[in-house]
């Protein structure tokens, strides 16, 4: 009768010895939903407070008209590109020729200068051509801060309210332009 | 053609190692001999297939081939051979080539170095590093190609290696750090043979003990040039950031520790066995997990490239079936019964105890530190993330507290000492620590109380751990130098690394403590005075560089009127991005580092200046090497190379 009760007793130190091995997987489990959940996230992303909602408040010089100061009215009437560019910036070299043809299709583009030399600036534009109905010029970053950027190029869609709509980081193409940013383009115009 | 050679040769890689993973584990499943058999010659076939696609590679970078994407985004006909070849693994695609190269690597040591073992466990344990292989050619392949072209309209000078990377410490950085996560693999595959087949006794602890060690010190050293590359290259004077990156590569350095740890108690004692194959799983897990969360993006990081949700989708899928499966396997098969040898609270086990509870304590926060963003933007709390208060408040602490206990574990004897006989042994060196210590920062402009606390842990380690090589070779009946003799490496080993902790400890300590920074502005003729060092600023001109230009600054040191340096801090411009760079210039010495970088120019011939003195910031990185250096020694131990007198033998 002893031997019984001491054999259940090993088996339950067994057990419960066992039962505290699966721990490890329990907490690796609880790891791995909140890196799935995460996933589906991209902390690129611009701070989800800032996806439709309006541009921030700015107050910055126009490019080649420095003594003239705009601020957020300037994305009020029609929908409009917010390209992020600079001169220091090689992708955006690659960008421009496809902002050329994207202006000459009609689409507004407003250029922002992100902390780069005006001089530089306004060669580059004169030598390649410029496809901004206006550049402002962000030497500080500060607005670009507000904004979100975290480099150039980067391009906003802004809708006629001068509501954000998308964000893209990186070069826009034409494999970007069709397949993410002409939708919410046809949607907003 | 090269491009497609590499790419094929990719996938013949791909489909080894699946055979790789599948026939030998089976082989050992049903004791086919045949089947156990091909496990080398598939590991030899793997490598080689490996080997030159990651060959092509170099080879596409060397010859400027620009219709390969990958070489495109990250080379520049203007970029010295050097970096061009460094350029392969400075992003995402090449970087991945090179850790499943590193790991056929691994494969192809451990089939070589395996001949005196069991062969359905060799077969076992090359199975599993070959499932891992096949894991990440997948993801190469399918996600991120580093031979895909970019034809037909490719660029016709390439986008340059981020000058960031264009250093020599990034030349070896990458390559050291990922032998030692790698190599982490070893011992995890050995866990998961170890579980399948049911044999989890001591011998296991001393055959994975070696490759532990050698991953452990690929770690060590990895993590130190990262560390010392992020000082002299980022031009911040700051050698630690807790960068979501360095975490990553930080936690296995510090799971990989506790295991070195408690692989020795299992060897020695065979205890703890259930917790050590754990640890082989949770340190090879934690190097899959750092590489997901750099290379997914759910975190963002200065180190991060770019960034892709399908690349993350793949890699959480293989990390739940990799860690979650092994995970599995160890909550149904890891063994329920230790060695029935009992240790009181007064021995090496319990001291080997309470450094992994420790270190594991130091893992978990990090990791929390680290997925907290991650978290808090899961639960909704917002974007926030933890800085290095919330890093330095843990683990200073428990780092001193650690520091503290090493000593006295690493003299107590196995299963059980004596009260009476250690408290002379103690007494000593507690003085005398504390002694020296408190009496440090008088040397020194202000009393830091920190300076003295670390100088008294570091005293600390280093008189008990002095003490006791004395003791132990005085101990034998001949001379104290024959005793020394009779000391094995691994003994040795463990004294030298111990020592290295303290030498990093006093490093950390008093850069801290009493590092002087000044941020000025300065023309040429102005003259600073930092601590006691008067900094000329004699003049600024342009420099020339192989694929940049720069404004380099001449600046000359003297205290006392006696010359010490002259320091040519450069900011860099590369002409192919454009990317400003600043180039820091340091006179490094044993008792301070003298660091000026340029920050940005001013009206006139004026420029922000960066000027640090910084105390003994050189031990960190001294520190470090010994504490490789230790592992090395511990490798060169006579028990472990029974194995090879057997192997021959064989």
């Amino acid at each position: 009768m002893a031997g019984v009760t001491q054999n259940d007793k090993t088996h339950m130190v067994r057990l419960v010895y066992r039962l505290k091995l699966f721990l490890p997987l329990l907490i690796f489990i609880i790891v791995a939903v909140f890196l799935v959940v995460a996933l589906g996230r991209d902390p690129n992303a611009m701070p989800s407070a800032l996806l439709d909602r309006p541009v921030p408040e700015f107050s910055l010089r126009v490019l080649g008209d420095e003594d003239r100061y705009v601020g957020q009215e300037i994305f009020l009437g029609e929908p409009s590109l917010l390209n992020v560019w600079a001169t220091w910036c090689f992708s955006c070299r690659i960008e421009h020729s496809y902002l050329l043809k994207l202006s000459s299709q009609g689409v507004r583009i407003v250029g922002l200068n992100y902390k780069d030399n005006g001089k530089k600036a306004k060669n580059w534009l004169l030598e390649m051509k410029d496809p901004y109905a206006l550049s402002i010029i962000d030497n500080i970053g500060r607005f670009a801060m507000n904004l979100g950027v975290f480099g150039a190029p980067e391009t906003y869609l802004i809708d006629g309210m001068g509501i954000i709509r998308y964000k893209h980081v990186g070069v826009v193409d034409d494999r970007i332009w069709y397949d993410h940013l002409l939708p919410v383009w046809e949607s907003i115009k | 053609m090269v491009a497609e050679y590499g790419h094929f040769a990719l996938i013949l890689a791909l489909a080894l190692a699946l055979m790789q993973a599948i026939i030998p584990q089976i082989g050992a499943f049903v004791g086919n001999r045949l089947w156990i058999s091909t496990v080398r010659p598939l590991v030899a076939a793997q490598t080689l297939f490996v080997l030159i696609s990651f060959g092509c590679l170099i080879f596409l970078f060397l010859n400027d081939d620009f219709s390969v994407r990958y070489v495109a985004e990250n080379s520049n006909t203007l970029l010295p051979d050097r970096y061009k070849i460094s350029a392969v693994w400075g992003a995402h695609e090449g970087s991945l080539l090179l850790w499943v190269f590193i790991l056929a690597l691994w494969s192809l040591a451990v089939s070589i170095f395996s001949a005196n073992l069991p062969a359905h466990l060799v077969a076992r344990v090359l199975a599993v590093m070959g499932f891992i292989s096949a894991g990440f050619y997948f993801f190469l392949l399918f996600t991120s190609n580093p031979f895909d072209r970019s034809l037909p309209f490719f660029p016709s000078e390439g986008a340059d290696l981020n000058p960031l990377l264009q250093d020599v410490g990034l030349i070896f950085h990458p390559p050291m750090l990922y032998m030692g996560y790698v190599g982490l693999s070893v011992a995890f595959s050995f866990s998961i043979a170890a579980l399948l087949s049911g044999d989890t006794d001591s011998a296991w602890a001393r055959w994975v003990r070696p490759w532990t060690l050698v991953s452990w010190i690929f770690l060590t050293l990895g993590i130190s040039l990262g560390s010392w590359w992020a000082y002299y290259e980022l031009g911040w004077g700051g050698w630690w950031f807790w960068d979501p990156v360095e975490n990553a590569s930080f936690m296995p350095w510090l799971v990989c520790t506790a295991l070195i740890h408690s692989l020795s108690a299992t060897e020695k004692r065979g205890v703890f066995r259930s917790w050590t194959l754990l640890l082989a799983i949770i340190a090879f897990s934690l190097s899959l997990l750092g590489t997901f969360l750099v290379r997914s993006g759910v975190l963002t990081s200065v180190h991060a490239f770019a960034s892709d949700p399908t690349r993350g989708v793949f890699i959480l899928t293989f990390l739940v079936i990799v860690i979650g499966g092994s995970l599995l396997l160890f909550a149904l098969k890891g063994p329920t019964k230790n060695a029935p040898s009992g240790f009181s609270d007064l021995s090496k086990e319990m001291f080997i105890l309470i450094n992994n509870l420790l270190l594991m304590s130091l893992t978990v926060v990090i990791l929390l530190g680290t997925l907290y963003p991650l978290i808090a933007d899961v639960l909704g709390w917002g974007k926030i993330s933890v800085g290095p208060p919330y890093f330095n408040l843990f683990f200073v602490p428990l780092t001193l507290l650690l520091a503290i206990l090493m000593p006295i574990g690493s003299v107590l004897r196995w299963k059980r000492s004596t009260t009476v006989s250690l408290r002379h042994y103690f007494n000593g060196p507690l003085v005398c620590s504390i002694f020296l210590g408190g009496l440090f920062p008088f040397f020194y402009e202000g009393y830091e109380p920190i300076a003295a606390v670390t100088v008294m842990v570091a005293l600390w380690v280093i008189f008990i751990t002095l003490r006791d090589v004395w003791r132990k070779s005085a101990q034998t009946s001949r001379s104290v130098l024959h005793g020394l003799i009779r000391l094995n490496a691994s003994y040795y080993g463990m004294v030298v690394a111990h020592i290295g902790v303290a030498i990093c400890i006093i490093g950390v300590g008093l850069t801290s403590a009493y590092s002087v920074q000044r941020d000025i502005r300065m023309e040429p003729g102005d003259q600073v005075n930092v601590a006691g060092y008067q900094f000329k600023f004699v003049a600024i001109g342009p420099f020339k560089g192989p694929n940049y230009i720069a404004d380099q600054a001449e600046i000359a040191v003297t205290r006392d009127d006696s010359a010490v340096a002259v320091l040519y801090p450069q900011k860099r411009r590369y002409l192919a991005s454009g990317q400003t760079m600043t180039e820091a210039s340091i006179d490094s010495g044993i008792f301070r580092d003298l660091y000026v970088a340029l920050g940005e120019p001013l009206k006139g011939e004026a420029w922000a200046l960066r000027v640090y003195v910084k105390p003994f910031v050189i031990w960190i990185w001294l520190g470090s090497a010994f504490i490789a250096l230790g592992a090395l020694i511990a490798l060169l131990d006579r028990r472990y190379r029974i194995n090879r007198r057997k192997a021959v033998h064989a």
